[in-house]
Protein backbone atom coordinates (compact mmCIF):
# COMPACT_ATOMS: atom_id res chain seq x y z
CA UNK A 1 0.00 0.00 0.00
CA UNK A 2 1.84 3.46 -1.10
CA UNK A 3 2.08 5.81 1.72
CA UNK A 4 -0.21 9.52 1.03
CA UNK A 5 3.25 10.72 -0.05
CA UNK A 6 3.42 8.89 -2.97
CA UNK A 7 0.19 9.98 -4.41
CA UNK A 8 -0.14 12.69 -5.80
CA UNK A 9 -3.67 14.20 -4.41
CA UNK A 10 -3.11 12.48 -0.66
CA UNK A 11 -6.71 10.99 -1.25
CA UNK A 12 -7.89 8.24 0.96
CA UNK A 13 -8.66 5.60 -0.98
CA UNK A 14 -12.24 5.04 0.20
CA UNK A 15 -13.30 8.26 -1.32
CA UNK A 16 -12.01 7.22 -5.04
CA UNK A 17 -14.14 5.75 -7.28
CA UNK A 18 -11.24 4.64 -9.68
CA UNK A 19 -7.76 4.06 -8.47
CA UNK A 20 -4.70 3.53 -10.17
CA UNK A 21 -1.63 1.96 -8.76
CA UNK A 22 1.76 1.56 -9.53
CA UNK A 23 0.42 1.41 -13.50
CA UNK A 24 2.63 0.58 -16.52
CA UNK A 25 2.35 -0.06 -19.92
CA UNK A 26 5.17 -1.40 -21.94
CA UNK A 27 4.01 -1.72 -25.60
CA UNK A 28 5.78 -4.85 -27.69
CA UNK A 29 7.59 -2.64 -29.52
CA UNK A 30 9.00 -1.69 -26.07
CA UNK A 31 7.35 1.87 -26.13
CA UNK A 32 6.58 2.62 -22.51
CA UNK A 33 3.18 4.27 -22.75
CA UNK A 34 2.86 4.64 -19.14
CA UNK A 35 5.56 4.87 -16.36
CA UNK A 36 4.04 3.50 -12.89
CA UNK A 37 0.93 6.00 -12.86
CA UNK A 38 -0.74 6.42 -9.59
CA UNK A 39 -4.00 8.32 -9.61
CA UNK A 40 -7.30 8.63 -7.79
CA UNK A 41 -10.28 9.49 -9.31
CA UNK A 42 -12.96 11.10 -6.61
CA UNK A 43 -16.45 10.01 -6.76
CA UNK A 44 -18.77 12.14 -9.15
CA UNK A 45 -16.19 14.46 -10.32
CA UNK A 46 -15.33 15.48 -13.81
CA UNK A 47 -11.54 14.84 -14.48
CA UNK A 48 -9.78 16.00 -17.21
CA UNK A 49 -6.57 14.29 -18.07
CA UNK A 50 -4.97 16.70 -20.37
CA UNK A 51 -1.18 15.52 -22.35
CA UNK A 52 0.13 16.15 -25.52
CA UNK A 53 -0.72 13.68 -28.52
CA UNK A 54 1.38 10.23 -27.52
CA UNK A 55 1.27 11.07 -23.49
CA UNK A 56 -0.03 7.99 -22.25
CA UNK A 57 -3.78 9.40 -22.18
CA UNK A 58 -5.18 6.76 -24.33
CA UNK A 59 -3.34 4.07 -22.96
CA UNK A 60 -4.63 4.98 -19.13
CA UNK A 61 -8.07 4.49 -20.31
CA UNK A 62 -7.68 1.66 -22.36
CA UNK A 63 -6.38 0.11 -19.73
CA UNK A 64 -8.67 0.81 -16.97
CA UNK A 65 -11.72 -0.19 -19.77
CA UNK A 66 -10.00 -3.94 -20.37
CA UNK A 67 -9.22 -2.97 -24.52
CA UNK A 68 -5.21 -3.49 -23.08
CA UNK A 69 -3.72 -5.02 -21.01
CA UNK A 70 -1.60 -3.43 -18.05
CA UNK A 71 2.09 -4.02 -17.70
CA UNK A 72 2.05 -3.76 -13.68
CA UNK A 73 0.14 -2.53 -11.45
CA UNK A 74 -3.57 -2.05 -10.60
CA UNK A 75 -6.68 -0.53 -11.09
CA UNK A 76 -9.51 -0.99 -9.28
CA UNK A 77 -13.43 0.61 -9.93
CA UNK A 78 -15.55 1.13 -7.02
CA UNK A 79 -13.67 -1.80 -5.50
CA UNK A 80 -13.81 -4.14 -8.24
CA UNK A 81 -10.14 -5.35 -9.43
CA UNK A 82 -10.07 -4.96 -13.33
CA UNK A 83 -9.06 -8.08 -13.84
CA UNK A 84 -10.07 -10.33 -10.92
CA UNK A 85 -13.46 -9.36 -10.68
CA UNK A 86 -13.75 -7.82 -14.47
CA UNK A 87 -17.45 -8.02 -14.72
CA UNK A 88 -18.19 -5.76 -11.81
CA UNK A 89 -16.09 -3.15 -12.80
CA UNK A 90 -16.48 -3.27 -16.53
CA UNK A 91 -20.55 -3.22 -15.63
CA UNK A 92 -19.44 0.12 -14.00
CA UNK A 93 -18.01 1.94 -16.64
CA UNK A 94 -19.12 3.58 -20.01
CA UNK A 95 -16.47 4.51 -22.83
CA UNK A 96 -16.84 6.87 -25.28
CA UNK A 97 -13.54 6.12 -27.35
CA UNK A 98 -11.46 8.69 -29.46
CA UNK A 99 -12.31 7.12 -32.81
CA UNK A 100 -15.95 7.33 -34.97
CA UNK A 101 -16.05 3.67 -34.89
CA UNK A 102 -19.60 2.63 -35.48
CA UNK A 103 -21.66 0.18 -37.50
CA UNK A 104 -22.03 1.97 -40.70
CA UNK A 105 -25.64 -0.34 -41.30
CA UNK A 106 -27.30 -0.59 -37.93
CA UNK A 107 -29.46 2.12 -36.87
CA UNK A 108 -29.33 4.06 -34.08
CA UNK A 109 -32.13 2.19 -31.96
CA UNK A 110 -30.27 -1.19 -32.71
CA UNK A 111 -26.65 0.08 -31.38
CA UNK A 112 -28.06 1.43 -27.92
CA UNK A 113 -29.90 -1.23 -27.28
CA UNK A 114 -27.17 -3.70 -28.26
CA UNK A 115 -25.05 -1.65 -25.88
CA UNK A 116 -27.31 -1.69 -23.41
CA UNK A 117 -27.88 -5.82 -23.77
CA UNK A 118 -23.84 -6.74 -24.11
CA UNK A 119 -23.30 -4.72 -20.86
CA UNK A 120 -25.42 -7.30 -19.31
CA UNK A 121 -28.70 -4.87 -19.09
CA UNK A 122 -32.40 -5.95 -19.07
CA UNK A 123 -33.91 -3.72 -22.14
CA UNK A 124 -35.38 -0.46 -20.95
CA UNK A 125 -36.78 1.62 -23.96
CA UNK A 126 -38.04 4.34 -21.47
CA UNK A 127 -34.30 4.76 -20.13
CA UNK A 128 -32.69 4.35 -23.57
CA UNK A 129 -35.51 6.75 -25.52
CA UNK A 130 -34.45 9.35 -22.91
CA UNK A 131 -30.86 8.99 -23.71
CA UNK A 132 -31.88 9.52 -27.07
CA UNK A 133 -33.57 12.34 -26.23
CA UNK A 134 -31.04 14.02 -24.30
CA UNK A 135 -28.68 13.71 -27.51
CA UNK A 136 -30.84 14.82 -29.78
CA UNK A 137 -31.04 11.66 -31.81
CA UNK A 138 -34.32 10.49 -30.83
CA UNK A 139 -35.80 12.06 -34.40
CA UNK A 140 -32.81 9.92 -35.90
CA UNK A 141 -33.42 6.58 -33.88
CA UNK A 142 -34.15 4.58 -37.26
CA UNK A 143 -31.68 6.16 -39.63
CA UNK A 144 -28.88 4.44 -40.34
CA UNK A 145 -25.47 5.04 -38.28
CA UNK A 146 -23.55 5.87 -41.55
CA UNK A 147 -26.38 8.27 -42.98
CA UNK A 148 -25.49 10.45 -39.90
CA UNK A 149 -22.85 13.57 -39.66
CA UNK A 150 -19.61 13.39 -37.79
CA UNK A 151 -21.03 15.17 -34.67
CA UNK A 152 -24.15 12.70 -34.57
CA UNK A 153 -22.00 9.74 -34.93
CA UNK A 154 -20.00 11.28 -32.13
CA UNK A 155 -23.24 11.41 -30.03
CA UNK A 156 -24.37 7.54 -31.11
CA UNK A 157 -20.88 6.86 -29.11
CA UNK A 158 -22.30 8.43 -26.57
CA UNK A 159 -25.25 7.42 -26.53
CA UNK A 160 -24.02 3.97 -26.32
CA UNK A 161 -21.75 4.79 -23.93
CA UNK A 162 -25.01 5.52 -21.36
CA UNK A 163 -26.92 2.93 -22.44
CA UNK A 164 -26.16 0.28 -19.71
CA UNK A 165 -25.98 3.26 -16.78
CA UNK A 166 -22.59 3.52 -16.26
CA UNK A 167 -21.19 5.36 -13.10
CA UNK A 168 -18.11 5.90 -14.70
CA UNK A 169 -18.10 7.38 -18.09
CA UNK A 170 -14.88 7.75 -19.73
CA UNK A 171 -14.85 10.38 -22.57
CA UNK A 172 -11.57 9.93 -25.01
CA UNK A 173 -11.10 13.12 -26.75
CA UNK A 174 -14.84 14.08 -26.85
CA UNK A 175 -14.87 17.38 -28.76
CA UNK A 176 -12.17 15.86 -31.75
CA UNK A 177 -13.59 17.22 -34.57
CA UNK A 178 -16.97 18.73 -33.51
CA UNK A 179 -18.01 22.11 -34.14
CA UNK A 180 -18.21 25.24 -31.46
CA UNK A 181 -22.51 24.80 -30.90
CA UNK A 182 -22.10 21.29 -30.78
CA UNK A 183 -18.92 21.93 -27.96
CA UNK A 184 -21.23 23.50 -26.01
CA UNK A 185 -23.83 21.11 -26.03
CA UNK A 186 -21.98 18.34 -25.31
CA UNK A 187 -20.14 20.17 -21.87
CA UNK A 188 -23.77 20.97 -21.01
CA UNK A 189 -24.46 17.44 -20.83
CA UNK A 190 -21.65 16.44 -19.39
CA UNK A 191 -22.66 18.60 -16.39
CA UNK A 192 -25.86 17.63 -16.54
CA UNK A 193 -24.53 14.01 -16.43
CA UNK A 194 -22.31 14.80 -13.24
CA UNK A 195 -25.52 16.27 -11.29
CA UNK A 196 -26.85 12.67 -11.93
CA UNK A 197 -23.90 11.12 -10.09
CA UNK A 198 -21.77 9.82 -12.89
CA UNK A 199 -18.04 9.96 -12.61
CA UNK A 200 -16.61 11.38 -15.80
CA UNK A 201 -12.67 10.97 -16.88
CA UNK A 202 -12.04 13.19 -20.28
CA UNK A 203 -8.88 13.64 -21.63
CA UNK A 204 -8.46 16.57 -23.92
CA UNK A 205 -5.93 18.79 -25.71
CA UNK A 206 -7.89 21.48 -25.36
CA UNK A 207 -7.10 23.06 -22.61
CA UNK A 208 -10.12 25.84 -22.81
CA UNK A 209 -12.07 22.10 -22.59
CA UNK A 210 -10.72 21.25 -19.10
CA UNK A 211 -10.47 24.95 -18.36
CA UNK A 212 -14.03 24.80 -18.48
CA UNK A 213 -15.59 21.30 -17.39
CA UNK A 214 -13.09 19.97 -14.62
CA UNK A 215 -13.39 19.81 -11.22
CA UNK A 216 -9.54 18.65 -11.34
CA UNK A 217 -6.77 18.26 -13.86
CA UNK A 218 -4.41 15.94 -14.42
CA UNK A 219 -1.23 16.14 -16.54
CA UNK A 220 0.13 13.43 -18.06
CA UNK A 221 3.98 14.04 -20.44
CA UNK A 222 5.49 10.69 -21.47
CA UNK A 223 3.51 8.23 -19.69
CA UNK A 224 4.21 10.00 -16.59
CA UNK A 225 1.31 11.99 -14.05
CA UNK A 226 2.88 15.10 -13.67
CA UNK A 227 0.48 16.75 -11.56
CA UNK A 228 -2.97 16.21 -10.37
CA UNK A 229 -4.48 19.37 -8.46
CA UNK A 230 -7.92 21.19 -8.20
CA UNK A 231 -7.93 23.17 -11.44
CA UNK A 232 -8.17 26.26 -9.08
CA UNK A 233 -5.38 25.34 -6.94
CA UNK A 234 -3.43 24.81 -10.20
CA UNK A 235 -4.25 27.91 -11.69
CA UNK A 236 -3.56 29.55 -8.83
CA UNK A 237 -0.54 27.94 -8.10
CA UNK A 238 1.17 28.29 -11.52
CA UNK A 239 -0.57 30.99 -12.49
CA UNK A 240 1.44 34.15 -13.52
CA UNK A 241 0.30 37.92 -14.02
CA UNK A 242 1.61 39.63 -16.78
CA UNK A 243 1.67 43.33 -16.44
CA UNK A 244 2.45 45.08 -20.13
CA UNK A 245 3.77 48.81 -20.48
CA UNK A 246 3.02 50.53 -23.80
CA UNK A 247 6.42 52.57 -23.63
CA UNK A 248 6.36 56.19 -25.30
CA UNK A 249 9.55 55.92 -26.67
CA UNK A 250 10.72 52.32 -27.90
CA UNK A 251 13.90 51.15 -25.96
CA UNK A 252 16.52 49.05 -27.71
CA UNK A 253 18.04 47.13 -24.84
CA UNK A 254 16.65 47.04 -21.52
CA UNK A 255 18.57 49.32 -19.07
CA UNK A 256 21.20 48.12 -17.04
CA UNK A 257 19.12 49.51 -13.17
CA UNK A 258 16.51 46.85 -14.08
CA UNK A 259 18.30 44.11 -15.26
CA UNK A 260 17.69 42.54 -11.77
CA UNK A 261 13.76 42.19 -12.80
CA UNK A 262 12.09 39.54 -14.41
CA UNK A 263 11.30 41.96 -17.31
CA UNK A 264 11.32 41.61 -21.29
CA UNK A 265 10.99 43.60 -24.14
CA UNK A 266 8.91 43.02 -26.98
CA UNK A 267 7.35 44.64 -29.55
CA UNK A 268 10.34 45.78 -30.92
CA UNK A 269 11.26 47.56 -27.90
CA UNK A 270 7.75 49.26 -27.79
CA UNK A 271 6.42 46.80 -24.98
CA UNK A 272 7.89 46.28 -22.01
CA UNK A 273 6.52 43.05 -19.96
CA UNK A 274 6.53 42.27 -15.96
CA UNK A 275 5.87 38.71 -15.19
CA UNK A 276 5.25 38.64 -11.13
CA UNK A 277 3.48 35.83 -9.48
CA UNK A 278 0.08 36.11 -7.65
CA UNK A 279 0.84 33.74 -4.74
CA UNK A 280 3.62 36.20 -3.02
CA UNK A 281 2.77 39.13 -1.02
CA UNK A 282 4.71 41.66 -2.47
CA UNK A 283 3.90 42.22 -6.26
CA UNK A 284 6.66 44.62 -7.28
CA UNK A 285 4.42 46.48 -9.57
CA UNK A 286 4.92 50.21 -7.43
CA UNK A 287 8.60 49.37 -7.05
CA UNK A 288 9.29 49.00 -10.85
CA UNK A 289 7.10 51.79 -11.58
CA UNK A 290 8.84 54.21 -9.35
CA UNK A 291 12.55 52.79 -10.58
CA UNK A 292 10.57 53.44 -14.26
CA UNK A 293 9.76 57.20 -13.58
CA UNK A 294 13.44 57.72 -12.14
CA UNK A 295 15.30 56.14 -15.17
CA UNK A 296 12.50 58.79 -17.29
CA UNK A 297 11.00 56.22 -18.88
CA UNK A 298 7.38 56.87 -20.04
CA UNK A 299 4.48 54.84 -20.77
CA UNK A 300 1.35 55.77 -22.37
CA UNK A 301 -0.73 52.48 -21.45
CA UNK A 302 -0.58 49.41 -18.97
CA UNK A 303 -2.62 46.07 -18.29
CA UNK A 304 -2.18 43.25 -16.64
CA UNK A 305 -3.27 39.84 -17.40
CA UNK A 306 -3.47 36.51 -15.87
CA UNK A 307 -1.95 33.24 -17.30
CA UNK A 308 -4.28 30.60 -18.77
CA UNK A 309 -4.40 26.87 -18.25
CA UNK A 310 -2.59 26.72 -21.61
CA UNK A 311 0.44 28.49 -20.61
CA UNK A 312 0.50 26.63 -17.25
CA UNK A 313 0.30 23.42 -19.23
CA UNK A 314 2.83 24.14 -21.68
CA UNK A 315 5.25 25.35 -19.15
CA UNK A 316 4.40 22.18 -16.84
CA UNK A 317 5.45 19.95 -19.63
CA UNK A 318 8.36 21.83 -21.15
CA UNK A 319 10.00 21.78 -17.47
CA UNK A 320 9.75 18.20 -17.82
CA UNK A 321 11.49 17.83 -21.17
CA UNK B 1 -22.89 -15.87 -17.30
CA UNK B 2 -24.14 -12.66 -18.71
CA UNK B 3 -27.10 -13.75 -20.70
CA UNK B 4 -28.10 -10.36 -22.16
CA UNK B 5 -25.01 -9.86 -23.29
CA UNK B 6 -25.60 -13.55 -25.42
CA UNK B 7 -29.12 -12.46 -26.73
CA UNK B 8 -27.65 -8.57 -27.77
CA UNK B 9 -24.97 -10.53 -29.79
CA UNK B 10 -26.98 -13.24 -31.14
CA UNK B 11 -29.29 -10.33 -32.39
CA UNK B 12 -27.02 -8.38 -33.88
CA UNK B 13 -25.27 -11.14 -35.84
CA UNK B 14 -29.21 -12.40 -37.13
CA UNK B 15 -29.93 -8.78 -38.27
CA UNK B 16 -27.35 -8.65 -40.20
CA UNK B 17 -28.13 -12.09 -41.98
CA UNK B 18 -31.72 -10.70 -42.68
CA UNK B 19 -29.88 -7.93 -43.92
CA UNK B 20 -27.85 -9.80 -46.44
CA UNK B 21 -30.42 -12.45 -47.41
CA UNK B 22 -29.72 -12.39 -50.83
CA UNK B 23 -26.06 -12.63 -50.24
CA UNK B 24 -26.47 -15.14 -47.59
CA UNK B 25 -29.23 -17.53 -48.32
CA UNK B 26 -30.17 -17.30 -51.69
CA UNK B 27 -26.96 -17.15 -53.13
CA UNK B 28 -25.69 -20.35 -51.49
CA UNK B 29 -29.73 -21.88 -52.51
CA UNK B 30 -29.45 -20.83 -56.14
CA UNK B 31 -25.75 -22.25 -56.68
CA UNK B 32 -26.44 -25.31 -54.82
CA UNK B 33 -29.58 -26.08 -57.39
CA UNK B 34 -27.56 -25.00 -60.23
CA UNK B 35 -25.40 -28.48 -58.95
CA UNK B 36 -28.39 -30.54 -59.12
CA UNK B 37 -30.17 -29.21 -61.75
CA UNK B 38 -26.47 -30.00 -63.69
CA UNK B 39 -25.20 -33.26 -61.70
CA UNK B 40 -28.21 -34.82 -60.41
CA UNK B 41 -30.80 -34.33 -63.38
CA UNK B 42 -28.70 -33.44 -66.83
CA UNK B 43 -25.22 -35.77 -65.97
CA UNK B 44 -26.71 -38.18 -63.28
CA UNK B 45 -29.23 -40.29 -65.34
CA UNK B 46 -26.96 -41.05 -67.69
CA UNK B 47 -24.48 -42.42 -64.45
CA UNK B 48 -24.77 -45.66 -62.91
CA UNK B 49 -25.86 -46.06 -58.90
CA UNK B 50 -23.91 -45.92 -56.29
CA UNK B 51 -24.27 -47.78 -54.01
CA UNK B 52 -27.66 -48.41 -55.17
CA UNK B 53 -28.22 -44.56 -54.75
CA UNK B 54 -28.96 -42.56 -58.00
CA UNK B 55 -26.38 -40.36 -58.27
CA UNK B 56 -28.57 -37.31 -57.85
CA UNK B 57 -29.67 -38.37 -54.69
CA UNK B 58 -25.95 -39.54 -53.95
CA UNK B 59 -24.67 -36.25 -54.16
CA UNK B 60 -27.04 -34.24 -51.57
CA UNK B 61 -25.13 -34.78 -48.46
CA UNK B 62 -22.01 -33.73 -49.99
CA UNK B 63 -23.24 -30.65 -51.52
CA UNK B 64 -25.52 -30.05 -48.54
CA UNK B 65 -21.59 -30.27 -46.45
CA UNK B 66 -20.00 -28.45 -49.21
CA UNK B 67 -22.37 -25.05 -48.59
CA UNK B 68 -22.93 -25.77 -44.62
CA UNK B 69 -18.57 -25.74 -44.36
CA UNK B 70 -18.06 -22.42 -46.35
CA UNK B 71 -21.28 -20.61 -44.99
CA UNK B 72 -20.44 -21.47 -41.47
CA UNK B 73 -16.49 -20.30 -42.08
CA UNK B 74 -17.72 -17.29 -43.60
CA UNK B 75 -20.34 -15.88 -41.29
CA UNK B 76 -18.71 -16.57 -38.51
CA UNK B 77 -15.32 -15.02 -39.74
CA UNK B 78 -16.92 -12.18 -41.08
CA UNK B 79 -19.21 -11.90 -38.10
CA UNK B 80 -15.95 -11.39 -35.93
CA UNK B 81 -13.84 -9.52 -38.17
CA UNK B 82 -16.14 -6.90 -39.32
CA UNK B 83 -16.13 -5.01 -35.53
CA UNK B 84 -12.15 -5.75 -35.67
CA UNK B 85 -12.46 -3.82 -38.81
CA UNK B 86 -14.54 -1.25 -38.39
CA UNK B 87 -12.91 -0.62 -34.73
CA UNK B 88 -16.45 -1.21 -32.91
CA UNK B 89 -14.20 -4.29 -31.45
CA UNK B 90 -13.56 -1.78 -28.37
CA UNK B 91 -17.33 -2.19 -27.01
CA UNK B 92 -17.09 -6.18 -27.20
CA UNK B 93 -13.76 -5.79 -25.32
CA UNK B 94 -14.81 -3.40 -22.63
CA UNK B 95 -18.07 -5.27 -21.67
CA UNK B 96 -18.12 -7.20 -18.68
CA UNK B 97 -18.32 -10.65 -20.99
CA UNK B 98 -15.88 -13.49 -21.27
CA UNK B 99 -15.26 -15.35 -24.35
CA UNK B 100 -17.98 -17.76 -23.12
CA UNK B 101 -20.87 -15.10 -24.15
CA UNK B 102 -18.74 -13.69 -26.99
CA UNK B 103 -18.72 -17.04 -28.97
CA UNK B 104 -22.35 -18.36 -27.83
CA UNK B 105 -23.32 -15.04 -29.44
CA UNK B 106 -21.57 -15.06 -32.41
CA UNK B 107 -21.33 -18.80 -33.40
CA UNK B 108 -24.47 -19.46 -32.23
CA UNK B 109 -25.89 -16.60 -34.85
CA UNK B 110 -23.70 -18.26 -37.53
CA UNK B 111 -24.46 -21.79 -36.86
CA UNK B 112 -28.33 -21.00 -36.69
CA UNK B 113 -27.86 -19.34 -40.45
CA UNK B 114 -26.02 -22.49 -41.54
CA UNK B 115 -28.71 -25.26 -40.49
CA UNK B 116 -31.06 -22.94 -41.64
CA UNK B 117 -29.42 -22.69 -45.12
CA UNK B 118 -29.17 -26.65 -45.17
CA UNK B 119 -32.47 -27.49 -44.35
CA UNK B 120 -33.41 -24.91 -47.20
CA UNK B 121 -31.02 -26.65 -49.98
CA UNK B 122 -32.55 -30.04 -48.81
CA UNK B 123 -35.82 -29.20 -49.51
CA UNK B 124 -35.14 -27.25 -52.61
CA UNK B 125 -33.37 -30.58 -53.76
CA UNK B 126 -36.34 -32.34 -53.63
CA UNK B 127 -37.29 -30.33 -56.78
CA UNK B 128 -34.77 -31.87 -58.81
CA UNK B 129 -34.16 -35.39 -57.66
CA UNK B 130 -36.16 -38.11 -55.40
CA UNK B 131 -33.98 -38.77 -52.15
CA UNK B 132 -35.31 -40.49 -48.55
CA UNK B 133 -33.55 -40.14 -45.14
CA UNK B 134 -33.18 -42.83 -42.99
CA UNK B 135 -32.27 -41.32 -39.72
CA UNK B 136 -33.39 -38.24 -39.72
CA UNK B 137 -32.26 -37.53 -35.90
CA UNK B 138 -28.92 -37.97 -36.89
CA UNK B 139 -29.12 -36.80 -40.37
CA UNK B 140 -30.51 -33.01 -38.36
CA UNK B 141 -27.83 -33.89 -35.45
CA UNK B 142 -24.92 -34.07 -37.89
CA UNK B 143 -25.94 -30.69 -39.66
CA UNK B 144 -25.88 -29.00 -35.88
CA UNK B 145 -23.04 -30.16 -34.93
CA UNK B 146 -21.09 -29.31 -38.37
CA UNK B 147 -22.40 -25.89 -38.45
CA UNK B 148 -21.74 -25.66 -34.42
CA UNK B 149 -17.84 -26.76 -35.41
CA UNK B 150 -17.62 -24.82 -38.76
CA UNK B 151 -18.70 -22.08 -37.24
CA UNK B 152 -16.36 -22.24 -34.64
CA UNK B 153 -13.30 -22.60 -37.01
CA UNK B 154 -14.42 -19.94 -38.86
CA UNK B 155 -14.81 -17.52 -35.83
CA UNK B 156 -10.81 -18.70 -35.48
CA UNK B 157 -9.68 -17.45 -38.74
CA UNK B 158 -11.83 -14.23 -38.08
CA UNK B 159 -9.91 -13.36 -35.34
CA UNK B 160 -6.94 -13.98 -36.93
CA UNK B 161 -7.12 -12.42 -40.31
CA UNK B 162 -6.02 -8.88 -40.63
CA UNK B 163 -7.48 -8.24 -44.13
CA UNK B 164 -10.54 -9.17 -46.37
CA UNK B 165 -7.72 -11.34 -48.37
CA UNK B 166 -6.93 -13.89 -45.39
CA UNK B 167 -10.84 -13.71 -44.55
CA UNK B 168 -11.31 -15.61 -47.81
CA UNK B 169 -8.03 -17.67 -48.15
CA UNK B 170 -9.11 -20.61 -45.51
CA UNK B 171 -12.46 -20.92 -47.33
CA UNK B 172 -11.11 -20.71 -50.77
CA UNK B 173 -7.93 -22.51 -50.86
CA UNK B 174 -8.58 -25.45 -48.19
CA UNK B 175 -11.71 -25.79 -47.23
CA UNK B 176 -13.79 -25.96 -51.30
CA UNK B 177 -10.65 -28.20 -52.48
CA UNK B 178 -10.99 -30.68 -49.43
CA UNK B 179 -14.58 -30.80 -49.96
CA UNK B 180 -14.61 -31.46 -53.63
CA UNK B 181 -11.59 -34.03 -52.49
CA UNK B 182 -14.12 -35.38 -49.61
CA UNK B 183 -16.25 -37.63 -51.49
CA UNK B 184 -18.96 -35.26 -52.18
CA UNK B 185 -19.40 -36.48 -55.78
CA UNK B 186 -17.99 -40.02 -55.13
CA UNK B 187 -17.79 -42.82 -52.72
CA UNK B 188 -14.28 -43.49 -51.88
CA UNK B 189 -14.15 -46.87 -53.08
CA UNK B 190 -14.22 -45.34 -56.61
CA UNK B 191 -10.54 -44.11 -55.76
CA UNK B 192 -7.50 -46.10 -56.30
CA UNK B 193 -6.19 -48.11 -53.43
CA UNK B 194 -3.50 -45.53 -52.50
CA UNK B 195 -5.67 -42.78 -52.62
CA UNK B 196 -8.43 -44.24 -50.53
CA UNK B 197 -5.40 -44.29 -47.94
CA UNK B 198 -4.62 -41.16 -48.62
CA UNK B 199 -8.13 -39.28 -48.61
CA UNK B 200 -8.54 -40.73 -45.10
CA UNK B 201 -6.35 -37.69 -43.56
CA UNK B 202 -9.07 -35.27 -45.47
CA UNK B 203 -11.45 -34.52 -41.88
CA UNK B 204 -14.15 -33.81 -44.69
CA UNK B 205 -14.56 -36.99 -45.50
CA UNK B 206 -15.90 -38.13 -42.33
CA UNK B 207 -18.10 -35.07 -42.28
CA UNK B 208 -19.85 -36.04 -45.98
CA UNK B 209 -19.74 -39.70 -45.08
CA UNK B 210 -21.34 -39.32 -41.89
CA UNK B 211 -24.15 -37.51 -43.25
CA UNK B 212 -24.44 -39.80 -46.09
CA UNK B 213 -25.00 -42.85 -44.33
CA UNK B 214 -27.99 -40.40 -41.98
CA UNK B 215 -29.42 -40.70 -45.57
CA UNK B 216 -28.77 -43.54 -47.07
CA UNK B 217 -27.51 -45.92 -44.73
CA UNK B 218 -23.92 -46.71 -46.14
CA UNK B 219 -21.01 -44.92 -45.22
CA UNK B 220 -17.69 -44.79 -46.39
CA UNK B 221 -16.28 -44.58 -43.14
CA UNK B 222 -17.73 -46.13 -39.56
CA UNK B 223 -20.61 -43.35 -38.33
CA UNK B 224 -18.71 -42.96 -35.07
CA UNK B 225 -15.34 -42.42 -36.29
CA UNK B 226 -17.07 -39.76 -38.14
CA UNK B 227 -19.04 -38.14 -35.37
CA UNK B 228 -15.78 -38.46 -33.24
CA UNK B 229 -13.90 -36.64 -35.70
CA UNK B 230 -16.25 -33.81 -35.84
CA UNK B 231 -16.26 -33.61 -32.19
CA UNK B 232 -12.80 -33.85 -31.45
CA UNK B 233 -12.00 -30.63 -34.49
CA UNK B 234 -14.84 -29.18 -32.62
CA UNK B 235 -12.95 -29.45 -29.32
CA UNK B 236 -9.32 -28.10 -30.77
CA UNK B 237 -11.66 -25.11 -32.13
CA UNK B 238 -13.03 -24.60 -28.53
CA UNK B 239 -9.33 -24.42 -27.47
CA UNK B 240 -7.43 -22.60 -29.43
CA UNK B 241 -10.75 -20.12 -29.22
CA UNK B 242 -10.04 -20.09 -25.07
CA UNK B 243 -6.03 -19.77 -25.62
CA UNK B 244 -7.01 -16.44 -28.08
CA UNK B 245 -9.15 -14.96 -25.62
CA UNK B 246 -6.89 -16.06 -22.61
CA UNK B 247 -4.08 -14.17 -24.23
CA UNK B 248 -5.62 -11.69 -25.68
CA UNK B 249 -3.86 -12.75 -29.14
CA UNK B 250 -4.74 -9.96 -32.27
CA UNK B 251 -7.19 -8.45 -29.72
CA UNK B 252 -5.42 -6.70 -27.24
CA UNK B 253 -2.00 -4.96 -27.50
Amino acid sequence: MPDTQSRPDGLATADAVVSVRGLSKIYKSGFQALKRVDLDIRRGEIFALLGPNGAGKTTLISIVCGIVNGSEGSVTVDGHDIVRDFRAARALIGLVPQELSTDAFESVWATVKFSRGLYGRAPNPVYLERVLRQLSLWEKRDSKIMTLSGGMKRRVLIAKALAHEPRVLFLDEPTAGVDVELRHDMWDMVRKLRESGVTIILTTHYIEEAEEMADRIGVISSGELIVVEDKATLMRKLGKKQLTLQLQNPLEQLPEHLADLPLELSDEGRQLVYTFDTQSEETGIAGLLRRLSELGIDFKDLHSSESSLEDIFVSLVRSRA
Amino acid sequence: MNFHAIRAIYRFEMARTFRTLMQSIASPVLSTSLYFVVFGAAIGSRMGDIGGVSYGAFIIPGLIMLSLLNESISNASFGIYMPKWAGTIYELLSAPVSYVEVVIGYVGAAATKSIALGLLILITARAFVPYHIEHPVWMVGFLILTSITFSLFGFIIGLWADDFQKLQVVPLMVVTPLTFLGGSFYSISMLPPVWQKITLFNPVVYLVSGFRWSFYGKADVNVFVSVGVTFGFMLLCLAIVWWIFRTGWKLKS
